[in-house]
């Protein structure tokens, strides 16, 4: 029991959860002595404010993610590095720390998956609730909870991290590299995200219920509420702390670990997506974070960021909030969306046998994205009251950007043309993504422009545009994804018929969800409420089913996934016949994922050229020239 | 291809524009906003239909028939020309279309001489309506009048968290901001009742954080201004001899009904209302004594109801009501409650 509990593993971390449970209570019992407050060592609220901080921490060291820079620190004898902890020997590998970008990914999108069918559920209880109008099953103090808990899970523990996840196993194997550039910071990276997911969820618990303040946290709402914000504001913190490092680490790993003779331009477009919303992350997320630390001093110290009532010149500034958090939250949009773009890239190329069309082009519109990114954050706050002349070169920039999102739709019909398609569930969910992200594209087009946003901000419109980019958007492209990289992951073949019913219920029913929304929007329903007039009463209950029968197509894909994954046929090497590195190995990888380092020679999308090669396991020296159509992904 | 594109967008422009998306048009600031909409529909839908044709036009022309299994496509690598296109024209438009939205953000927002001003006032959760009088005390209604026709600036402020000002009638919206007044302009056109939302989320009563805007003639407003404007006729009298119980009730039931907002957060069998934001008046009630009940509604966080959290309720009735009111409101609520 000693040995279990002076070990990493789950043991010491429950033995450290209590050991930082006992932190928090001490030091502000003797805070609190020291200051001669009243309630010395029972006010709650102290004591979970400090627990939420700490607690995560004790876990975290008690699972082991510090052990090696523990040891090393105090100069003691670290483990040799003989990589033993790499790879999955049983089920039992992907509850424990582990270094291999292999299982760290699958551990990543296995939890996000989870988020995902927890945030789903939680809107399927809005949804019941707003079958009818008036009030049925749950009270407003808990639907404004439903619907704060519901996005904050889906952006910060799905969307984001289920990305990173599919990164972290794919990138390495498509650039040739053995590992991350850090796999220790990988796992913490990691462990983080189900402690922030863990705080969230349990803020239903909290006294005065979940945080209620919607994802965006708006101060001094989130300054005033019951202690279930503070929930929020700190697991965004961990969230956030995660996304950073394994941004450097990508952006590291991508920079320094490509194999030899694979140029930037030689680079598959999921690497340049995920370079480019590495510098993203790395640039916008500390803002949220810092949005969040002045919500927490405000609550926790009584600082007076945002209180505009009092101090002696009333000047906390209300606005000063919102231009901070949507400095990272506008970001975070295509930080939501890029890494999609370049699953996107990888499933239409090797679907459609041929190559990307404007390769270059791609990637120079990802970085015209990620600049032009940062010019645009004022566009939430048209009527924010902001100085309006602000909302002017907000709304162009903001229309601009369409421009080279534009490039991109463009250029993945255009790979289309005169392809062999290969219209399977992978290829049906890009196909898909093309047309419900045009339409969320276009309608995000029709919200820069100030005076129709005026009308539309905050209401239905909003909802029906945001889910159309992100679930129409990232969910579609994270499905081909999955289904894409399924064999590589998991040594198996999935379902297709299965795969295919998947696509075309959640197709449906996500349109007859989500559409409707634009037309109570512009009616004038607004968001984020748990009572509506009647007039909307059809619509909503129309929205409603559409919602359960969306809610119900989800149970096909995680039958699919666990089935197969159980007990589906073995999959070969390379089923796609593409190109790119990861496929050249087996399925799944070695554990070490390259016996010898490859070369690369040419272009990662050269179908249909004749001997054209991407890459071949054998030194520099040896590399049979390539063929004349393979020296480079523009020549024609 | 490009003839069933053609005729899908044709035939979904006629579709946006035939269908009215909009509610009802009761401003000067609605019809440009509108065409506005009509335009963005007219250029958006070829777009959208555009790209949903290649890619069914694809899959039908090009998708993999049996015996094609091992072939690749045409190794077609770009096309300059193409790209410079599809670069260039988009961005035509999108500029073409900031600049039209800009001239109608000028048109809408134009400032009117002659202007009404209407001060706002937005609170957990209730709007409240000041109307300045040169030289006189202001009027403060929970309730909304404007005139037809006269240009309004509504200066919005708020007591604590932040909230919006909208009329979807009128299409124009703007924060209530703590701290800082933000204005908003809205010529009303059409006479009628409409419906004022907080689109702000705001706390747990957000949701019935509602009002209702009247458009009156000119002199329906100065008639209803001149009836604001007088001290309320109980209030006459009760300056010599007391009301009686009866008379304060009715007054209560007014009050609770109207220009409190009582009813919008709570439930009140003989009010008929239905609000849950705050607890169910029919059940904590009974019983309780007048003391109480005056209590509840002057400090409402030295009993809070269970299931309940404190600071839901405005602390500022004690001010916003007048005496005669309050008492009304304690002898109803002490009346139907028994």
């Amino acid at each position: 029991m000693t040995a279990k509990l002076r070990g990493p593993g789950w043991y010491r971390a429950a033995l450290f959860a209590v050991l930082g449970l006992a932190f928090a209570w001490v030091l502000v019992g003797v805070v609190r002595t020291a200051m001669h407050f009243d309630n010395t060592w029972d006010d709650g609220t102290a004591i979970t404010t400090v627990a939420l901080i700490a607690v995560p921490l004790f876990i975290l060291v008690g699972l082991g993610c510090f052990d090696y820079w523990f040891y090393w620190a105090a100069g003691r004898p670290t483990r040799p590095e003989d990589h033993s902890s790499h790879g999955a020997t049983s089920w039992r590998s992907y509850f424990r720390v582990n270094t291999d970008h292999k299982v760290i990914g699958i551990q990543y999108v296995c939890t996000s998956v989870f988020f995902l069918f927890v945030g789903g559920l939680i809107a399927m209880l809005m949804r019941a609730e707003l079958a009818q109008p008036g009030m049925q099953f749950v009270d407003t103090a808990t639907f404004n909870g439903l619907f704060s808990v519901h996005a904050a899970l889906l952006i910060f523990l799905f969307v984001i991290p289920v990305f990173a996840g599919l990164a972290n196993f794919v990138i390495p194997l498509m650039i040739g590299a053995p590992d991350m550039a850090f796999p220790r910071l990988n796992a913490l990276s990691f462990w983080m995200l189900p402690l922030a997911g863990t705080m969230m969820l349990s803020s239903f618990l909290a006294p005065g219920g979940a945080f209620a303040t919607g994802w965006t946290a708006y101060a001094p709402l989130s300054t005033d509420v019951p202690l279930g914000q503070l929930f929020f504001t700190v697991g965004v913190q961990l969230a956030g702390a995660s996304s950073i490092a394994t941004a450097l680490n990508f952006l590291v790993t991508i920079i320094t670990m490509r194999a030899p003779g694979m140029s930037f331009f030689r680079m598959p477009l999921l690497v340049w997506a995920n370079f480019s919303t590495s510098l993203l992350v790395v640039i916008a997320t500390p803002f949220i974070a810092a949005s969040q630390f002045f919500v927490l001093l405000d609550r926790a110290l009584g600082f007076q960021f945002f209180d505009a009532f009092v101090g002696a010149g009333r000047d906390g500034s209300v606005l000063m909030y919102q231009h901070v958090f949507w400095f990272y939250s506008h970001p975070a949009v295509y930080i939501m969306m890029l890494p999609g773009f370049g699953i996107i890239s990888e499933v239409l190329s090797v679907k459609a046998r041929k190559p990307i069309f404007g390769y270059r082009m791609m990637a120079f519109s990802l970085i015209a994205i990620v600049v032009l990114g940062f010019t645009v954050w004022a566009h939430h706050m048209f009527v924010s009251g902001m100085q309006s002349w602000v909302r002017i070169p907000m709304m162009i920039t903001t229309a601009i950007i369409a421009v080279p999102t534009g490039i991109k739709i463009f250029s993945w019909l255009a790979t289309l043309w005169r392809g062999v398609l290969h219209v399977d569930t992978p290829m049906l969910f890009g196909l898909g993504f093309l047309a419900t992200f045009t339409l969320g594209g276009i309608s995000g087009v029709m919200l820069a422009m100030i005076p129709f946003d005026i009308h539309v901000s905050d209401t239905y419109f909003i909802v029906a545009h945001i889910h159309y980019v992100l679930f129409g958007g990232s969910l579609f492209t994270i499905f081909a994804g999955i289904y894409y990289w399924f064999p590589k992951m998991t040594g198996r073949m999935y379902d297709e018929r299965l795969g295919k019913l998947h696509f075309w219920a959640t197709f449906i029913f996500f349109n007859l969800t989500f559409g409707p929304m634009h037309v109570i929007g512009i009616q004038g329903m607004p968001r984020r409420v748990a009572d509506y007039a009647d007039q909307f009463a059809a619509m909503n209950l129309a929205i409603t089913i559409a919602s359960f029968l969306l809610g119900l197509s989800m149970l096909v894909f995680l039958y699919n996934m666990v089935a197969s994954w159980r007990g589906g046929p073995r999959a070969a090497a390379n089923p796609w016949r593409a190109m790119t590195l990861e496929w050249q190995v087996s399925s799944p990888p070695p554990i070490f994922n390259f016996d010898n380092v490859p070369t690369v020679v040419g272009g990662p999308y050269e179908y249909g050229v004749p001997g054209a090669v991407h890459g071949i396991f054998q030194s520099p020296t040896e590399a049979v020239p390539a063929g004349a159509g393979a020296s480079g992904p523009t020549s024609e | 291809m490009v003839i069933i594109g053609a005729i899908a967008s044709a035939i979904g422009i006629a579709l946006g524009l035939w269908i009215n998306w909009f509610p009802a048009d009761a401003a000067k600031q609605a019809a440009p906003i509108d065409t506005l909409y009509d335009v963005l529909m007219i250029v958006s839908v070829p777009i959208f239909v555009g790209v949903v044709t290649v890619i069914l036009y694809s899959v039908w022309a090009f998708r993999m028939r049996p015996g094609q299994e091992l072939q690749d496509g045409a190794p077609i690598h770009g096309n300059t020309r193409l790209e410079v296109v599809w670069t260039a024209i988009p961005a035509i438009i999108l500029v073409s279309l900031s600049s039209y939205a800009y001239t109608v953000l000028r048109d809408i927002e134009k400032v009117h001489r002659n202007e009404l001003v209407v001060k706002v006032t937005g609170e957990q959760f209730a709007w409240t309506y000041t109307y300045p009088q040169a030289g006189g005390k202001p009027i403060s209604s929970t309730q909304l009048y404007l005139p037809e026709d006269r240009p309004v600036r509504f200066d919005i402020r708020s007591k604590d968290v932040i909230h919006d000002f909208w009329v979807p009638a009128f299409r124009m919206k703007i924060d209530a901001v703590p701290g800082i007044t933000t204005h908003v302009r809205v010529t009303p056109t059409v006479r009628g009742t409409y419906q004022v939302v907080c689109a702000e989320l705001c706390g747990l009563g957000h949701a019935t954080m509602r009002s209702t805007a009247y458009v009156v003639t000119p002199t329906a407003f100065r008639a209803w201004l001149a009836k604001q404007g007088q001290p309320p006729a109980p209030a006459n009298a009760g300056a010599g001899k007391p009301l009686g119980k009866a008379d304060l009730a009715a007054l209560g039931k007014t009050t609770f009904t109207g220009d409190a907002g009582c009813a919008s957060c709570h439930t009140l069998a003989d009010a008929g209302s239905t609000g849950t934001t705050g607890p169910d008046l029919d059940t904590v009630l009974k019983g309780k004594d007048d003391a109480f009940i005056r209590t509840s509604i002057v400090d409402p966080n030295a009993v809070i109801a269970k299931g309940y959290s404190a600071n839901l309720m405005p602390q500022s009735f004690g001010q916003s009501l007048s005496k005669q009111q309050l008492d009304g409101l304690v002898a109803y609520l002490a009346t139907v409650s028994k």
